[in-house]
């Protein structure tokens, strides 16, 4: 038997001035969801499941961005997307553009389960939901106030803005972004660096089996129709013998370096161990982008890298390790 | 050293016996989109401009599956999809779900240069064309007779049907006997300026009788198109296989980490898909060029600044062929 490991994130790049109690609550909401991990791999569940199990853990609390609690486009509405892959004959299934699933990293396993396809987005990916009969809401369920509010400034502000979670009372999230403090750009565009956007979970299981699961709300103020990292095979999610890889941030930046298939082509072509690629790939593949990562190796390690303030994450592997936390 | 070109028209189970009036338009295109491509890199345009120029022209012809001519979904609609990436800078631009659009992979460019994405899709796609003021058309400007009948077989098949393939084990009874209605396929265009710049572009329609909705390779970064300062690949065959294996951005990859040149790197990855499921052409820094399949043949062509060119569909059309 091998040794089971999971890691989860809730986002990279985090207001270093985050509240107190917005901290302690995400560490809650981390705990919580990292324990319902570990649960089902001590009771011998399957990587694959694992890691849906917890995403969907992870999109039913509104803390992060992702299910309820999602990013707006510039029209105000939510657009989804979520990807699975499963280690194991590298199946994948992945969804775009979901507006009333409630679940849709449980979409991307129906598509990889149960279409020819691996990728279904928009208008299709809807009517697959309703044929596959999962959890459909009204669009109103995952928009809420606060997101509502920040909106509002990123459209002032002219921004596609990352730090919409900080409640709407402080103003700290208006100057921030007003004095726009390393002065980042997306193509020519001002944006701001904390991006605690998308959740994740990579997953070995006791088979020696990994898996991995990555869903979003995107960004605020996006455009209508954009597509990040989180749906990208090979981008925010990636699956081999190997390893299980799921990454957050500036999706862009993930997409152009393939930041998850990296960490693994590492591994399999450089002959590296996990932390060593994952130290390679955030210090090698993130140009100017701002991003982090988690991943577990098909060993039964746990890893995770980012190159911004702070990530939201935690990890447990059979040996009893447990730990969860935001910064360095 | 020096430029380098090659494209695609899909790669696929092609019949030897497919008959002078499949064949020979298609060839013919690729020929003249060939000498299009070397005619501009000669003029000094830059790789990102050579691969866009070469791919609209495919695009627009009704032969291949990619702007007029791509093949229907389920619905009997037409959804296409395209992606461009700029090797040096590795800035990228896809778009997928498009119904009016005349040249996809002119949008794909315009979502790299003029938005802060990389990837839009279906409505926010089309509504970015029309702000962007490219050209569109009615979307049964993109309808074919041919793939109207297409579709139909593929409805009575009861399946989807991938480009090229030979009918699904078990099906063959439902399938026309000689199916070469169905061998078109996905274009895309790898090159490398005589100023070192690579690109890379690809267009699709995607599946016939795909799901509504259904993405494949060709717009997934790393999957279908990935360009770095190694090297610029397009691959085409099955999308569903393609992703699963990152194609194009493994051959960068094993280029990279295992120090294998373009050619074996490229033949590393193919050998490494279930056989009858991919095809690429790749061009690398040093100016080589790949062209690699491990289906019965690729569309293909390829033209180097040292007086290579070639136009080819099986192995034995060439010097290169399925190595």
């Amino acid at each position: 038997m091998a040794r089971w490991a999971i890691a989860i994130h809730g986002g990279a790049g985090v207001d270093p001035n985050l509240p107190e109690h917005r901290q302690e609550e995400a560490k809650r909401v981390l705990a919580r969801c990292l324990q319902v991990g570990v649960d089902a791999l001590r009771g011998g569940a399957a990587a694959v499941d694992v890691v849906e199990a917890v995403v969907r853990e992870l999109e039913s609390d509104p803390f992060f961005n992702s299910g309820r609690g999602s990013a707006l486009t510039r029209l105000g509405t939510v657009e989804m997307e979520a990807s699975i892959m499963d280690g194991r004959g590298r199946r994948c299934g992945a969804v775009s553009g979901v507006s009333t699933v409630k679940n849709p990293v449980s979409l991307a396993r129906l598509v990889m389960d149960k279409s020819p396809h691996s990728y279904l987005a928009f208008d299709g990916a809807e009517e697959f939901a309703r044929e596959q009969g999962v959890d459909v809401v009204d669009n109103s369920y995952f928009i809420t106030e606060d997101n509502v509010g920040m909106l509002k400034l990123a459209k002032e502000a002219n921004s596609i803005l990352f730090d919409y979670r900080i409640p709407l009372g402080g103003s700290e999230t208006c100057s921030a972004q007003a004095e726009n403090p390393n002065g980042m750009v997306m193509n020519g565009l001002p944006i701001s660096i904390y991006a605690p956007e998308t959740v994740g979970c990579a997953v070995v299981d006791s088979n020696g089996f990994p898996a991995a699961a990555t869903s979003t709300g995107g960004l605020m103020n996006k455009m209508p129709g954009r597509i990040g990292a989180s749906p990208l095979i090979g981008s925010g999610t990636y699956a081999c013998a190997a390893c299980a890889v799921s990454c957050t941030g500036e999706g862009e930046a993930i997409i152009r370096s393939t930041l998850a298939r990296d960490v693994a082509a590492v591994m399999e072509y450089r002959g590296a161990g996990l932390q060593e690629a994952v130290d390679y790939c955030v210090k090698e593949r993130l140009d100017e982008g701002f991003a982090g990562l988690i991943a577990v190796s098909g060993a039964g390690e746990v890893a995770y890298g980012f190159n911004c303030t702070g990530m939201f994450r935690g990890c447990a592997t059979e040996d009893g390790f447990m730990e969860v936390g935001i910064w360095e | 050293m020096g430029w380098a070109i090659a494209l695609h028209g899909g790669a696929g189970d092609i019949p030897r016996s497919l008959p002078p009036h499949r064949r020979d338009p298609r060839l013919a295109t690729l020929r003249r989109c060939l000498d299009l491509g070397t005619a501009a890199l000669r003029a000094g345009h830059p790789a990102l401009d050579v691969v866009e120029l070469v791919v609209r022209e495919m695009e627009d012809c009704p032969h291949f599956n990619a702007g007029v001519g791509s093949v229907l979904t389920t619905d009997g609609t037409v959804e296409m999809e395209a992606c461009v990436m700029d090797g040096n800078t590795m800035r990228c631009g896809a778009v997928s779900g498009l119904s009016t659009v005349v040249n996809a992979v002119s949008l794909a460019r315009l979502v790299m240069e003029k938005t802060p994405h990389i990837y839009l899709a279906f409505h926010g796609a089309e509504a970015f064309a029309r702000e962007q003021g490219v050209e569109t058309r009615d979307p049964s400007h993109f309808i074919t007779e041919e793939n109207k009948e297409r579709l139909r077989q593929a409805r009575e098949a009861n399946r989807v049907q991938i480009d090229y393939t030979e009918p699904i084990k078990g099906q063959e009874a439902q399938a026309p006997p000689e199916d070469d209605n169905s061998r078109i396929g996905t274009v895309g265009c790898v090159a490398i300026d005589s100023a070192g710049n690579l690109a890379t572009a690809t267009s699709t329609g995607g599946l016939v009788n795909k799901m509504v909705g259904r993405i494949g390779d060709t717009p997934v970064i790393g999957a279908g198109t990935y360009a770095n300062r190694l090297c610029a690949v397009s691959a085409t065959g099955k999308g569903e296989a393609i992703i699963r294996h990152t194609v194009a951005r493994d051959v960068a990859a094993v280029m990279e980490h295992a120090g294998l040149s373009l050619q074996d790197a490229a033949a590393r990855v193919v050998a490494g898909v279930p056989p009858g499921n991919v095809g690429l052409v790749a061009v690398s820094a040093a100016g080589e060029v790949s062209m690699v399949y491990n289906t019965t043949g690729m569309f293909r062509a390829c033209a180097t600044e040292g007086g290579r060119s070639e136009v080819g569909i099986w192995p034995d059309d060439d010097d290169d062929g399925a190595r």
